[in-house]
């Protein structure tokens, strides 16, 4: 983003395009203004022009109303993180400037609607671009009066000042809008063409975005990463699901109610959490694996059903869009305090697998590796999503369907008068017949809660539960072994490593990358295993005078993250430390090089 | 059961169906005896099970098909004395289990034992919301009017003044009546029976299993243990009234206007606002679509718009929609 002209109002000629790599623009108005939709225009547009593009929104965590950011960063490189300082603010109302004037860089522009806002032009830092928004907006609709269209005459005005290629542009917002009303139709175009029609003069200058060298020729398609994990899922096979509406992760049930029966699939909307999980089981026993999506409070009301299909070795996949907590929380913002229930949330000795993604692309893969991994170990896997994952729109390569796409098929092989459910074998892992399954001898086997012998029977003798529990966690023992070690980014050695998981995985790397560039190096790994650990992480921790693990929860009772606590306890490693926060909101990349260098004082 | 039988061209998506290693000779309800029930000598449920084998038996259902569900109680033991595919779920949530089973899963015979505490009290909830939609299952629900796994604490039937351990001066609580709930819920098979009368189980258990949609059956089953006695007043042995519903026959004779008609939820709810011991028999039963049914229909109109693609196409579609 620096990349961006410092100079205020230097060459104020249209025509002269200033080259950029990045551009980082937050949109703030109220969440009626339709700010989603122009930011969502944007990102989409953006990865169809080949551009790396990563968004964050914020909502209101009431119904309507209330103040609302649209925060996109579109890059011409890997784009990590979403930004910490923006280039371009705009502002509907006096308190979108007043409240976010913080975040515009030094040297940034403020476009402010001039029929609502006052800024202080006495502060030199900034380039100021004054558009009568409202007043223009309502001129170009005609009519009425009121100012809904104002967010398409703000794209109108963005592609102008980005030279983005209108007539794909408006083939993009036709093809948005061909549900709407032809009436609405035409006031979007006629208040979008005004923005672009909108000559900004001499208050600021237009850019044009460097062409990206991309990876490969593959398009990019461009999603949030709760619709990325729906369609993994359904990639993967899964034709069951069923949940329960919570924030942040109800459109995945969404995407999977309206898109499964395509599939041939159903989508359960269960009365509650509870009945959600354990109709998940219920189909997953029916020989498919199932999913059931929730937020923390969910995956709380959840953890008894888990616990029987842990004991009862049926798979399911369970995702946890995290959210700020505990109890009801904070609905709309994002944390990453969930891992200790995922991990062992549940009464008695109850392995399973957990597993994080980094970001919205590896949102789709990550569930299709869950169902996967639920199938081959049979017990459940959760996924550790988060609201800021849930919610950004990223733009990433296409995945290769006719290569991931597939079919899962139901075991439905005759099992011999010797079988037995829970035999305990050297790998412990079981294979189920599904029901439907012809049984030589009809010794059919009964699938229980109740700690039981190889053959599925309960029993009082204490050696089954031993046997039992080992089995169990044998299973997870032999994933362990098959886990590869995460690669370091950066030098091999040194004095600070940054260990992170899920979304705080960005800024992360963003943060080791600029420092190093910086002259001081800083490596950094990813941990998206978090159970089993994957091999490997004592011998790289080893190799650093310092392991700090940013996470977004909090230091807790003795001075640790939960991930910081658990690579502690596990590796007995005192040089591992603890970078954390609780505001709701993903790190930004200062924020960890502050804490670093604080703690390398 | 016929009816339940789908379209196996538009239901191949959901599943295909097991290579048959030929069809099984017929069996006998020994047969299907497993393990040996552990309920205690009198107990009530075993009237339940042997019913349960004597309908099996009469039906011929493929011993593959069945999938017995339970939750957790005396009567929850069920699945393990079934030699058939069984589950022993958690408390309260075998409805919800079922629920998921039955619907990713239409080719299968889906009974689901329950008891008063499982299905009244902690899987309430669950049971509302099945019977609300429909979702293809039989629910028997062994009511012994007492927690006996627990050994003797009221439970949501209990009567009032009932001494228990949670109520030892006599239970203050105004009781669950299953039959008015059930009603209120939705249920599209509504009976009551006894295990005193097993030849009445097993008519009203037939029908049960041949209604399409959810079939309830509430089935007082005495605890000899700790609720000894709770059902004379409804065993003509202990010099009760065991009295049976008599349904219309639509004969047009004018006793025939007197008889019940399943269909009339109104009347319904008067036989079940009956005082104890009450009447028995199919208290309501009518014909609506299936959840099963209204989801295959969702599923057969989504593959009609796609033109049947496979699920490749399908989702290449959306990804280019989302370029």
């Amino acid at each position: 983003m620096s990349n961006m002209s410092d100079s205020n109002g230097g060459s104020a000629a249209t025509t002269n395009m200033v080259p950029i790599k990045d551009a980082v623009i937050r949109i703030a108005g109220n969440s009626q203004d339709g700010i989603q939709t122009v930011g969502e225009l944007l990102a989409r547009f953006s990865g169809r022009s080949a551009q790396e593009v990563m968004s964050y929104m914020t909502i209101p965590a009431t119904i309507s109303g209330g103040p609302s950011i649209y925060q996109v960063r579109i890059g011409s490189g890997e784009v990590l993180t979403v930004g910490d300082e923006v280039d371009v603010l705009v502002a509907f109302y006096q308190h979108s400037y007043d409240k976010h004037l913080g975040v515009l860089r030094k040297g940034g522009v403020l476009i402010y609607d001039t029929d609502h806002v006052e800024p202080n032009l006495d502060d030199k830092r900034f380039t100021y671009v004054g558009v009568p928004m409202t007043a223009l907006t309502i001129e170009a609709i005609g009519g009425k009066g009121h100012d809904k269209g104002k967010n398409m005459f703000l794209l109108g005005l963005l592609a102008r000042m980005f030279d983005l290629d209108t007539l794909k542009l408006e083939a993009m917002l036709k093809a948005w809008g061909a549900k709407r009303e032809a009436g609405t139709m035409e006031a979007t175009f006629n208040a979008f063409r005004a923005g672009y029609g909108f000559d900004i003069g001499r208050m600021g200058q237009n850019f044009r975005f460097i062409p990206n060298e991309r990876r490969s020729g593959r398009p990019l398609v461009v999603m949030a990463g709760n619709q990325a994990m729906a369609y993994g899922l359904i990639a993967a096979g899964v034709r069951f699901g069923a949940a329960y509406p919570i924030t942040p992760s109800s459109q995945i049930m969404e995407i999977l109610r309206t898109e499964l029966p395509k599939y041939g699939g159903i989508f359960l909307q269960a009365e509650d959490e509870i009945a959600a999980v354990c109709a998940a089981i219920g189909a997953s026993y029916g020989g498919r694996v199932a999913v059931t999506s929730t937020s923390g409070p969910g995956l709380a009301l959840k953890t008894e059903g888990i616990g029987w299909a842990v004991m009862a070795e049926i798979p399911l996949v369970v995702i946890d869009v995290q959210r700020g907590g505990p109890s009801t929380g904070l609905p709309t913002k994002m944390e990453q305090s969930d891992l200790n229930i995922a991990i062992f949330g549940g009464h008695g000795d109850c392995p399973r697998i957990v597993l994080a993604p980094t970001d919205v692309e590896d949102a789709f893969y990550s569930s299709i590796e869950a169902v996967d991994l639920a199938r081959k170990y049979s017990c459940p896997v959760i996924i550790l999503s988060d609201q800021a994952i849930g919610f950004r729109v990223e733009a990433f390569e296409e995945p290769e369907l006719d290569k991931i796409v597939r079919e899962m098929p139901i075991d439905f092989t005759p099992r011999g008068a010797e079988f037995k459910p829970y035999e305990d074998t050297p790998d412990g892992i079981p294979h189920h017949p599904a029901p439907g399954t012809p049984i030589a001898n009809h010794n059919y086997p009964i699938l229980t809660g109740l700690e039981h012998n190889e053959a599925g029977h309960p029993g009082e003798d204490p050696r089954f539960h031993t046997m039992m529990t080992a089995k169990r966690r044998r299973k997870l023992q032999k994933l362990a072994e098959t886990l590869p070690t995460p690669k370091v980014l950066g030098p091999a050695h040194g004095d600070t490593l940054l260990v992170s998981w899920g979304s705080a995985y960005g800024p992360s790397r963003e943060a080791a990358e600029k420092s190093t560039a910086d002259g001081q190096p800083l490596s950094v790994l990813c941990i998206r295993y978090l159970n089993p650990l994957p091999p490997g992480l004592d011998e790289i921790f080893n190799r650093f005078k310092r392991i700090l693990v940013v996470e977004n929860n909090d230091s807790g009772l003795y001075g640790y993250g939960q991930l910081a606590a658990l690579l502690r306890s596990r590796y007995c490693n005192p040089r591992i430390g603890s970078i954390n926060k609780t505001d709701g909101l993903s790190f930004k990349v200062s924020e960890i090089l502050e804490a670093v260098r604080a703690q390398t004082r | 059961m016929s009816d339940t039988t789908i379209n196996p061209a538009s239901s191949a998506a959901v599943v295909a169906a097991p290579a048959q290693p030929g069809q099984s000779t017929p069996y006998k309800k020994v047969d299907l005896r497993s393990d040996r029930p552990t309920w205690c000598p009198g107990c009530g449920d075993y009237t339940v099970l042997d019913t349960y084998f004597r309908l099996c038996e009469r039906r011929q259902i493929p011993r593959e098909k069945i999938v017995t569900v339970s939750g957790i109680g005396c009567s929850s033991r069920f699945p393990y004395f079934v030699q058939a595919h069984g589950v022993h779920f958690i408390h309260g949530r075998a409805v919800a289990f079922a629920s998921g089973l039955s619907l990713s899963r239409p080719d299968l015979h889906v009974v689901v034992f329950s008891g008063d505490g499982d299905a009244y009290s902690i899987g309430g909830n669950h049971l509302e919301h099945a019977a609300r939609k429909n979702i293809h299952m039989t629910l028997v629900v062994m009511d012994n009017m007492v927690y006996g796994l627990t050994k003797k604490q009221t439970s949501p039937t209990s009567p009032m003044g009932f001494k228990s351990k949670t109520d030892p001066t006599g239970s203050i609580d105004i009781p669950t009546n299953p039959m008015q709930k059930l009603l209120a819920a939705g249920a599209t098979f509504v009976a009551r029976t006894s295990h005193s009368n097993p030849q009445h189980m097993l008519q009203v258990m037939e029908r049960a299993m041949d209604h399409r949609g959810f079939s309830v059956i509430e089935c007082l089953s005495e605890c000899v243990e700790f609720h000894p006695g709770a059902f004379d007043a409804a065993n003509p042995r202990k010099g009760g009234q065991f009295t049976i519903i008599e349904e219309k026959k639509n004969d047009g004779t004018p006793e025939d206007e007197k008889r019940h008609d399943p269909s009339d939820e109104a009347a319904a709810y008067k036989l079940a606002s009956l005082p104890f011991p009450g009447v028995f028999g199919v208290f309501y039963d009518v014909k609506e679509p299936a959840k099963n049914d209204r989801e295959q229909q969702l599923i057969d109109n989504a593959r009609a718009a796609t033109g049947g693609a496979a699920p490749l196409a399908c989702l290449q579609k959306t990804f280019a929609r989302l370029k």
